[in-house]
């Protein structure tokens, strides 16, 4: 404890009475902690928290530098803060694909999502009352789904016979189902006391109305993860682009766009039309603000949502997985 | 609407007597439910939890199980103007030509060198993580540290490896630092011999938070009441770590183990596909790479169906394999024996 704290600015507590300092919430029976053993253990535990927060770190002050700034560090990414801008910024976004794109990404991600969860809830609901009719077929149907799929080339030539190619709701409609989300969310629904289904019933309730007036009221942190679940997936969807939507890219998603323009480094279009002199020289590739700019917009809605919604991953991702 | 179709539904299979309010029976729907209830009233019972179930059923359908239906594309020369039933039938003449084509067969070992390695380095991490971060007292450092550490696994593909591509990358940071110190530089992103060693890292930057999370949950239940009793007998810290921390995990590490093996030929198709023109077809080629580049951008759709087909096959056997070993273990594995 005593070498990690530190690192987070807080101060260590002497524990209460003994002579020798006791880390809060120690057992008393549990031996000293050895300074070698607490000293590798902060030095584990800080890489690791490193190993994630650097690049994050990096790559956003980069996006937020000036084109000096990024030369003087050497080309690559900025550690230290040292001349801020937000040219990067503007010239994405007075650029027509990138604006396109993060739009495009926003409603797959709403319409995708809201398609998924009210699919999913459902679903799960259906399924969660033992004994309804078919229910063990229905649920033997969809397992079977996680056990054997039928490729991907088949699944591809269903969509394209189905003129999916180059359509929206190809990207969407194809992975829209998560069984495995499914099975955690009825067994949330399961386990919704039985005393409030029953009383509701009695009240007259049908299932449509416990459903909605019950169930989802006391699910609410299962129905927020598995909601981000589904955005993120939505969000990040690139695959999808690639088998059915490869050529236009005025119709692209971000995710996509970032893996054309900044991955493969293609030449965004557009780009040396925006006026920025630095534009101009790098006809390959975007300049790299401009890059690490595309990065950021693809990271930042997980970075806002995240921390309103981790307090209930804890909850419903263990339950999840115990029950998986 | 719903509730009034239940409720209209029940007074038919009360018995007349009862003047209790129909909707009571519903109440205690199932636990009585051996005297027989004929089907027709039990669909009109469950009528909208049915409704509920169609849409995914239909999508489930419609692009999962035609898909499956579409495999016959296998047998099939394919093409696309006359669709599934239309094309000229081949029988086994795709998968002669695939086992005896050695790009196959190279996707295919590379699939399970992948796999292995996976296994060996990727698998422990999170459990000795998990373990790590459980000694840690301060509940408030913990999930500062729990909730950093799965961050990663909401990001996607295309920009883990954008991101992996500025720090290790050729213009990356590391490589910067290299050359500002006039080092030999280390193109890792680029590197096809320990291209394998990458991807697992890669793979441990995304998921080992995830995989942390469910160890915690397999750590938290255990019964504190043994590490005291244990202290007390005089077992150190690593003696309570080998017979009590083990073994209470030893369920969840069989189950996540159970999945790594049903999913030994899946290593990241996005992962390989987007990385497999730095280091090149003869690291990156995997199963799943196979297909779609032979299939897809190939326009032999027969052919890479069939490559996909025998993927399908051999995962599931694979699953069906490593439940039974879970089973001979004692554990549930995916599902129950």
């Amino acid at each position: 404890m005593s070498t990690l704290e530190p690192l987070l600015g807080r101060r260590s507590k002497p524990g209460a009475g003994t002579p020798r300092k006791r880390a809060k919430g120690r057992p008393v029976w549990e031996e000293p902690p050895s300074f070698i053993g607490q000293f590798g253990k902060g030095a584990v535990l800080t890489v690791v928290v490193l190993a994630v927060v650097l690049p994050l770190y990096a790559i956003i002050l980069t996006s937020l530098s000036s084109e000096a700034a990024i030369t003087r560090a050497g080309g690559s990414l900025v550690l230290v803060p040292d001349g801020l801008s937000l040219n990067a910024y503007h010239e994405i976004f007075a650029n027509g694909v990138v604006t396109r794109a993060v739009v495009v990404s926003f409603m797959i991600t709403a319409v995708g999502t809201g398609v998924s969860m009210a699919l999913s809830i459902l679903c799960a609901y259906g399924l969660s009352r033992a004994r309804s009719v078919g229910h063990r077929f229905f649920l033997t149907m969809m397992i079977f789904t996680m056990f054997f799929s039928g490729g991907l080339i088949p699944g591809f030539l269903v969509v394209t016979q189905l003129h999916g190619y180059d359509q929206y709701w190809a990207l969407i409609l194809p992975s829209c189902i998560s069984v495995f989300n499914i099975l955690i969310m009825r067994g949330f629904y399961q386990a919704t006391a039985r005393d409030l289904v029953d009383a509701a019933r009695i009240d007259g309730a049908g299932d449509w109305r416990i459903l909605w007036s019950v169930v989802l009221p006391t699910t609410k942190a299962v129905t927020a993860v598995m909601t981000l679940f589904y955005a993120v997936g939505y969000w990040g969807s690139w695959f999808n682009t690639l088998l059915y939507m490869p050529f236009d890219n005025n119709k692209w998603p971000l995710s996509y766009v970032l893996y054309e323009y900044v991955n493969i480094g293609a030449k965004m279009p557009g780009l040396d039309q925006a006026g920025s002199g630095a534009a101009v020289q790098h006809q390959v590739a975007p300049p790299f603000a401009i890059s690490m700019a595309v990065v950021v917009l693809t990271l930042l809605p997980i970075l806002i949502v995240y921390p309103f919604l981790q307090k209930h991953f804890t909850k419903g991702m263990l339950t999840g997985a115990i029950k998986g | 609407m719903a509730v009034m179709a239940d409720g209209a539904a029940v007074p038919e299979e009360t018995r007349p007597e009862t003047k209790a309010p129909p909707r009571e029976r519903e109440g205690r729907d199932p636990a009585p439910a051996k005297r027989q209830i004929s089907l027709r009233v039990r669909l009109r019972r469950d009528k909208s939890l049915l409704i509920m179930i169609v849409p995914t059923m239909l999508v489930l359908l419609v692009f999962n199980y035609l898909p499956m239906f579409g495999t016959i594309s296998a047998f099939e020369f394919y093409d696309p103007i006359y669709g599934f039933f239309h094309s000229n039938w081949v029988g086994l003449q795709n998968f002669n030509q695939l086992f005896g084509d050695s790009a196959f067969w190279h996707a295919f070992q590379n699939t399970l060198v992948l796999s292995l390695v996976q296994l060996i380095l990727y698998f422990p991490i999170p459990i000795a993580l998990a373990i790590l971060l459980n000694t840690v007292l301060s509940t408030k450092l913990r999930s500062f540290i729990q909730a950093v550490v799965y961050l990663p696994h909401f990001f996607s593909w295309v920009l883990v490896i954008t991101i992996f591509n500025q720090m290790l990358g050729g213009a990356g940071l590391l490589n910067q630092f290299l050359r500002q110190h006039h080092m030999a530089t280390w193109d890792i992103m680029t590197n096809g011999s320990t291209f394998k060693y990458l991807i697992t890292f890669q793979a441990v930057w995304k998921e080992a938070g995830w995989g942390i999370i469910v160890f915690l949950a397999a750590l938290a239940a255990i019964d504190p009441a043994l590490y005291e009793s244990a202290a007390v007998d005089g077992a150190g810290r690593w003696r309570r770590m080998w017979h009590i921390t083990l073994p209470g995990m030893r369920g969840m590490i069989i189950l996540m183990l159970v999945l790594r093996l049903g999913n030994a030929l899946n290593v990241g198709f996005e992962q390989m596909l987007i990385q497999r023109q730095a280091v090149g077809p003869q690291h990156a080629e995997v199963l799943d790479t196979f297909a779609y580049y032979y299939g897809i951008s190939g326009n032999n759709f027969g052919y890479g169906a069939a490559a996909g087909l025998f993927k399908g096959v051999i995962s599931l056997i694979l699953i069906f394999a490593a439940n039974k070993a879970a089973h001979r273990l004692g554990e549930d594995g995916l599902y129950r024996k």
